[in-house]
């Protein structure tokens, strides 16, 4: 690779002499409304076919227009995809926060700015690129209406003409995002990156420390949201009954969802829907119609956030004690509270594994990526009727609404599984049932559904105390009996909850025990520890709860365990800790980020060596 | 030894069944409490219709009333939920199962205080099914406070009056789309009777009002949900005469100031206007009755409203006559050449 060409804006101190291929992350700062979210899209689509790793992060106000939004678009050779906290590049589109994001940079960064804003006599430590946007636009858009859309594109071709993004694949990128049907848009969206990338070219005599070189690392790969990608595994796992009430950031995950079923859930005969999605009038109603749909025999689910997941409480208990199969996706976000909507955070892991007044503990999934979005939400459909219980699908902002790069998904290889129900036909042959008893020792029993045409078919549902027949009852024996039953079944489910993956580095004193969006983080911080500081680091990422052997295993295999959270108080570790033993727990460390970003390699680096004492 | 007469032949419904199964368990509500007498007009109403027990499916609350579904069809599955949150359950079952009949029991501490929105959102929809509302104006499970329901100036057993008027469950149905209202009184077997049948033919949501007397905490003088005050005050609209579709009967209506309304199943209801003159298709005047009623002190029952024409939410939603909970993979997971699509789409 080609990495010897000299910069020649050597008078910029502090910058290196070899200009950085590949390894650079940008920040583009505007005002939400303003739509740079295509000029952003397009420019990491453009990386992205340009084969180049790349993710994107879109750090958003709860606000409709006007308040500052920043996008960060990291590309990475080596193939980190998570946040990196320094900025090389920054874009500084808006007024409001120009100067604060500016003196923020370290010395040597790049700075794309509106000429007005006139920021080069901020520092001198930086490398300053001003662009008079409104002058440029007003020719190419003559919709002076239009403008403030269009102009944002602008900083497209200047930053592609600075770091020899190549003009086809960023084309490419626009035709992608508008469509066929959007084709004059697309065109006049081209006409403003191309003024940008000839005023750079004709103006810019300085080259920069960072380009782009084509590499061959994203074929066949897609770009998706975690959102997204819940919702198709939900389609191809076959739900029928979905209930749901807007909340950021689990409203999209729904809308896509819409948007699929419309186009693929249809029968091609009769065109009739298979399936019934409705917005109830609040998260009590979406869970409780999940619940009545789970009940009934449908494939259910609902989409929320934390507030969501607070009101669904008292019905999640309900759920657990009645034994009703369905699927909640919590796409967490910053509380308590309203808290931040619109920040990542791992926020509710404690208080959903035990959602509900009383003795209640649920199984949780916790995906890391888009294909385990896909994957583990048909696991969770499969998981939740084998075991008649709601399941939690916990991703959050990071994994949900923000797009990446992934492998395609693969389509299910086993047929769909509905648990224990039995019919008419197997009635006839077993003379009755009794709901609650446990025939098979899995701690789980047998169900009919609701129309099931049989004398002996019916029972009676209740979260009050039930009896083996599903009788009331008040009894001591009976209710204990039927607790001890429900805690043995999720006994079994660790048997069946998605196995962590284990990465034992031969030498590692210490391990690092993660889940969800904390992954991308730490296996790059495993390489900065091993590369900076000879620190090998094993690793365990959890991928679901109850917990299985393999977590114990790990602990004990080694002297420390950080265990990573996202949240301030390390709920995971917290849940770890009320089921260890305390020769285990001794062991634990907490590493908790709570800021609301995305978690960034460099921040759990530092504070391993921090804790390391090193 | 002597002969037996054989036994009488067994009286059985025109589906072949006997009306035991459409009993449930023993009560353990209190003797004499309104809620019972719902329970044997439900058991007679399905029975007398002949409906499949196996078809129904009963829901419930949280409060004496919600007990109820244990005490009336055995053969159907039912579900307890919790507090107000019934309309939230059947909802779901119902979109799961379009072909099940939807039964809910709830009273006026389940449906006016907790449950009130979903209440108000079940009717938005014109929901599919029946909402039977045992109305005594008082929370007897909690031992005897003022409901929601309770009138103004309506005293507890201590003498405390209430100081807030009540809501009126008939009238917000009515107002935001129930497209079957009645109000009737559980000392009033026949008129609850037809009116249930009504309910069961209807398709659509039946929002039906009956005020049964609490008789532990709410039977006194000083209230206005007691069987004595119900005596005095009740103002009856109408009477009824439900005919069901398998009854030969003549189409043509019979003399005097009778409204036949025919039922999407076939059946009719007959109804003779009594004292007055109401039309049960007229929403507006419906609500203007139960106004100038409130203000003369009288109870009104009967039926409020009929409209056969409104769509349920069931018919909104583009669903197949076979449920969407048991259709099977093939018709539920799309095939992997549209995975292999949407995938193309994303690159």
């Amino acid at each position: 690779m080609s990495t010897l060409e000299v910069s020649p804006a050597e008078a910029v101190p502090g910058q290196p002499s070899r200009s950085v291929v590949n390894d650079f992350s940008i920040q583009v700062a505007t005002v939400n409304g303003s739509g740079s979210q295509t000029a952003n899209t397009v420019l990491m689509r453009s990386l992205f076919q340009m084969g180049i790793p790349v993710s994107g992060k879109n750090m958003f106000p709860s606000n409709i227009a006007g308040l500052p939004t920043w996008f960060t678009i990291r590309a990475s050779k080596h193939g980190y995809i998570g946040r990196r906290k320094e900025i090389d590049i920054l874009v500084a589109m808006n007024p409001e926060t120009a100067r604060e994001d500016v003196m923020k940079l370290d010395r040597g960064a790049v700075v794309v700015y509106d000429e007005p804003l006139k920021l080069d006599a901020l520092r001198s430590d930086l490398h300053f690129f001003p662009v008079p946007f409104d002058k440029l636009v007003a020719p190419v858009c003559p919709d002076a209406k239009l403008r403030k859309l269009v102009r944002n594109m602008i900083y497209d071709g200047v930053v592609a003409q600075l770091l020899s993004i190549e003009m086809e694949e960023v084309n490419g990128a626009l035709v992608k995002q508008f469509g066929k049907r959007k084709a004059k848009a697309a065109e006049l969206n081209w006409g403003a990156c191309k003024t940008g990338f000839e005023y750079a070219a004709k103006t810019f005599s300085n080259r920069i420390p960072y380009r782009v070189e084509r590499m061959n690392a994203t074929t066949g790969k897609i770009i998706i949201d975690g959102n997204a990608a819940c919702a198709l595994g939900a389609m191809f796992a076959g739900v029928t009954v979905v209930t749901w009430y807007p909340i950021t950031p689990s409203s999209s995950l729904v809308e896509s969802l819409i948007g699929y079923m419309k186009r693929f859930r249809h029968d091609p005969e009769t065109g009739k829907a298979t399936y019934a999605i409705v917005q109830a009038e609040d998260e009590l109603a979406s869970i409780g119609m999940a619940l009545g749909a789970g009940w009934a025999g449908a494939r259910s689910m609902t989409a929320t956030a934390g507030p969501g997941i607070s009101l669904m409480s008292e019905f999640v208990g309900l759920g657990y004690y009645a034994e009703i199969p369905t699927v909640i996706f919590d796409v967490e976000r910053v509380g308590p509270s309203t808290g931040l909507p619109t920040r990542t955070q791992q926020g509710d892991v404690l208080t959903t594994a035990t959602l509900s007044h009383g003795d209640t503990k649920h199984p949780l999934f916790f995906p890391c990526s888009p294909e385990e979005c896909f994957s583990m939400a048909i696991e969770a459909f499969d998981f939740a009727e084998k075991f008649q219980t709601p399941v939690f699908v916990m991703t959050d902002l990071d994994l949900g609404m923000n797009n990446w790069m992934s492998d395609p998904f693969q389509y299910p290889g086993k047929p769909i599984k509905r648990g224990k129900v039995l019919t008419a036909e197997d009635l006839d042959k077993l003379g009755g049932f009794a709901r609650y008893k446990d025939v098979d020792g899995d701690g789980v029993g047998y169900r009919t559904l609701p129309g099931t045409n049989h004398p002996a078919g019916s029972y009676f549902t209740r979260g009050s105390g039930h009896n083996e027949k599903a009788q009331y009852t008040e009894r001591e024996d009976d209710y204990i009996n039927n607790m001890d039953r429900l805690a043995h079944k999720f006994e079994v489910m660790r048997k069946h909850i998605p196995a962590p993956v284990v990465r034992i580095a031969e030498n590692a004193r210490i391990g690092f025990v993660a889940f969800g969006t904390s992954d991308y983080a730490v296996r790059e911080s495993c390489d900065q520890l091993k590369a900076e500081y000879g620190i090998e680091v094993s690793y365990l990422r959890l991928r679901g709860y109850p917990f299985t052997h393999h977590l114990t295993d790990f602990i004990r295999r080694h002297d420390r365990v950080y265990v990573v959270d996202q949240n301030r108080d390390g709920q995971l570790l917290g849940l770890m800790r009320l089921e260890f033993d305390p020769d285990l727990i001794a062991k634990l460390r907490s590493l908790r980020y709570y800021g609301g970003l995305p978690l960034d390699a460099r921040t759990v680096t530092d504070e391993i060596i921090r804790q390391e004492g090193k | 030894m002597s002969t037996t007469a054989p036994p009488p032949p067994k009286k059985v419904n025109h589906i072949g069944l006997e009306v035991l199964p459409y009993k449930g368990s023993k009560t353990t509500l209190c003797a004499g409490c309104g809620h019972n007498s719902i329970s044997e007009r439900i058991i007679e109403a399905f029975y007398d219709l002949g409906v499949n027990p196996y078809t129904v499916a009963k829901f419930s609350g949280i409060g004496c009333s919600s007990k109820s579904p244990a005490y009336f069809l055995g053969l159907s599955h039912g579900f307890n939920g919790v507090h107000g949150r019934m309309p939230a359950i059947a909802t779901g079952a119902l979109l799961a199962n379009r072909t099940l009949l939807g039964l809910g029991v709830t009273g006026d501490g389940d449906t006016a205080s907790i449950g009130i929105g979903q209440f108000m959102h079940l009717v938005r929809r014109n929901m599919p099914m029946i909402y039977v509302i045992e109305n005594n104006g008082v929370y007897g499970l909690t031992k005897g406070q003022f409901s929601a329901t309770a009138d103004l100036g309506s005293t507890l057993k201590s003498g405390i009056p209430n100081d807030l008027p009540p809501f009126d469950c008939c009238a917000l149905a009515l107002k935001w789309g129930a497209t079957f209202v009645a109000r009737s009184f559980s000392g009033d077997k026949k008129q609850l009777q037809a009116i249930l049948k009504t309910a069961i033919a209807h398709r659509g949501l039946s929002v039906i009002d009956v005020i049964s007397p609490c008789v532990t905490f709410n039977d006194h003088v000083g209230s206005t949900k007691s069987y004595s005050y119900m005596k005095e005050h009740e103002s009856v609209l109408q009477e009824l005469d439900f005919v069901p579709a398998f009854e030969e009967i003549s189409v043509e209506i019979p003399e005097g100031e009778v409204m036949d309304v025919q039922m999407h199943d076939g059946s009719h209801i007959r109804i003779r206007k009594l004292q007055r003159d109401f039309d049960p298709t007229d929403r507006f005047k419906a609500l203007v009755a139960l106004e100038e009623s409130e203000a003369r002190g009288e109870v009104l029952t009967g039926i409020l409203y009929l409209n056969t024409n409104r769509p349920t939410f069931l018919e909104l939603l583009n669903l197949g006559d076979d449920p969407i909970a048991t259709l099977p993979e093939s018709k539920v997971r799309p095939s992997q050449q549209v995975l292999e699509q949407v995938m193309e789409e994303l690159r």
